[in-house]
């Protein structure tokens, strides 16, 4: 691994915090879908760079193809066909892992250290620490990870941590033909989209905006939205994602609650019997019967 | 084997094999699922080989004990049913507790407190079940919003279960004499006579 611990900021079933001693820069890839011809070259640099051959599959109907994430493909463009105020527009995103800065696959996961965050806002699956169990496709709000049938392990896109860590930038990034993906310091890709929505505002997409969702800390992964007030026309990019409050609940503070109540129990059990003793037959009882079965 | 004849029969052999049964995979299903439950019990994954076989060991665990307690539910819940006296003892816990026995409403077979522990046991088997299927990914797939819901069902009712279980091995062993009963069936007589004086009056014939 190119990762030393020290970028490691938050680790999967840890209770105690993670070094935070060095800063990082935060990092963001910004998908500008408003650019995007739904070529497929980031798919396959995906497969090539990640060495990953999903098995070849049938066409659907539609132009996606795998028709959804897998265990090896970790991004797929979706395709949208619309009518708006009598005009076609083909929504084509590219889905795939958006590196949550609130990651619910890393809150629901049981497995220490099977997810971490870097620094840099990276989330990653260390898949020789991950037990199969799928809480993280429970955990997750936007329908990503997916468990592998060969080997029941957890997989998605790492946005090229690898990568990343020596400098470079993913390889979607790098094989993009048109620009409509970019990466760099998250600061940075916001400015740049800044400027792209401004374009499109320009040019009669009233409503383009960023899509750095709020509920889940913001995301690393952005897109740039022609209708950033319907993020649900993408394919059903959700409107306000946030960890459910039912993953809130099931990994928040009533587990240690729990925890505590079963512990007192034991520890209530054992004051109970040294302040009481256990509760024998009385010796009277005892004589009793023993008169009426042995009258002899 | 009859060590004294006086002894009352109070389980039969099979009786006490299921609830084995029951026992040992409830105590298995528990230390499996503590892992998935919370980072601080991830020691117990070195009693089942490695993490990921505690994973895939925990539902069969849950399989084997839903499976052997339906059979002991058919075999003892007749026995089970609140009646009156049953609410009345259940109202006066705190004397028995404070183990001031003596003045107890006469108990059956089972004292309200065995009845009411038997029949949230059976709810807690229901509901593990049930959300246990909907999260084991290697054989089902659910929608996620439904499995959300199973997990905290999950969790919830397996802590309530332990407390509960913890509570039936303290009364156990709290109550002298009585462990013998699940291991080889026989209670004497005077421990009849002082916990579960109805029953020991059908058993016996002796009306006192």
């Amino acid at each position: 691994m190119v990762w030393q611990s020290l970028d490691i900021r938050r680790r999967s079933a840890t209770t105690t915090p993670m070094p935070q001693a060095r800063e990082a820069v935060e990092v963001a890839k910004l998908i500008d879908i408003s650019q995007c011809i739904g070529c497929k070259a980031c798919q396959v640099a995906c497969m090539e760079w990640n060495d990953l051959r999903q098995e070849v599959g049938y066409c659907v109907g539609v132009y996606d193809n795998p028709p959804d994430l897998t265990a090896k493909a970790w991004t797929v463009m979706r395709f949208t066909e619309m009518e708006n105020d009598g005009r076609l527009e083909w929504l084509i995103r590219k889905d795939g892992c958006m590196h949550c800065q609130d990651p619910g696959c890393l809150k629901a996961c049981p497995a220490p250290g099977a997810i971490v965050q870097y620094a840099n806002g990276i989330v990653e699956f260390h898949q020789e620490h991950c037990i199969g169990c799928g809480y993280c496709l429970t955990g997750c709000p936007f329908n990503i990870p997916r468990l592998s049938d060969q080997d029941h392990k957890a997989y998605k896109c790492t946005l090229c941590s690898d990568r990343v860590a020596v400098g470079q930038v993913p390889a979607c990034i790098k094989t993009c033909p048109t620009g409509a993906l970019h990466f760099g310091s998250k600061e940075d890709m916001k400015e740049h989209a800044e400027q792209r929505i401004a374009d499109l505002q320009s040019r009669g997409f009233a409503n383009a905006g960023l899509y750095d969702p709020p509920g889940v800390g913001g995301t690393h992964v952005m897109y740039v939205l022609q209708h950033a007030d319907h993020p649900e026309w993408y394919a059903g990019l959700p409107q306000d994602p946030a960890i459910s409050p039912l993953v809130e609940v099931w990994k928040g503070w009533t587990k240690p609650l729990a925890i505590g109540v079963m512990a007192a129990g034991v520890l209530a059990s054992l004051i109970h019997y040294v302040m009481k003793g256990p509760n024998e037959i009385s010796k009277e009882t005892e004589k009793e019967v023993e008169n009426e079965t042995r009258p002899e | 084997m009859r060590r004294d004849p006086n002894d009352l029969d109070r389980y039969t052999a099979s009786e006490r094999v299921t609830h084995w049964i029951v026992g040992i995979g409830f105590i298995l299903a528990g230390l499996s699922g503590l892992v998935l439950f919370h980072p601080a019990f991830w020691p117990f994954t070195m009693l089942f080989g490695s993490s990921t076989w505690t994973r895939i060991l925990h539902p069969w665990f849950g399989v084997v004990m839903a499976v052997a307690f339906l059979l002991m539910v058919l075999q003892f819940w007749k026995l089970n049913t609140m009646g009156k006296v049953d609410w009345q003892w259940l109202g006066r816990i705190g004397e028995m507790v404070s183990g001031d026995d003596q003045n107890m409403p006469e108990q059956g077979k089972y004292n309200g407190g065995q009845k009411l522990l038997f029949w949230l046991l059976v709810l807690g088997t229901v509901l593990l079940l049930v959300s246990g299927i909907a999260l084991w990914r290697a054989w089902f797939h659910f929608p996620v919003e439904q499995v959300r819901w199973a997990a905290v069902v999950h969790a919830a009712t397996a802590a309530v279960m332990i407390g509960l279980i913890m509570l039936h091995v303290y009364a156990s062993i709290w109550v002298r004499s009585t462990i013998r009963a699940m291991w080889y069936g026989t209670v004497t007589r005077a421990w009849a006579r002082q916990h579960h004086r109805a029953w020991y009056r059908q058993m016996t014939g002796i009306d006192k």
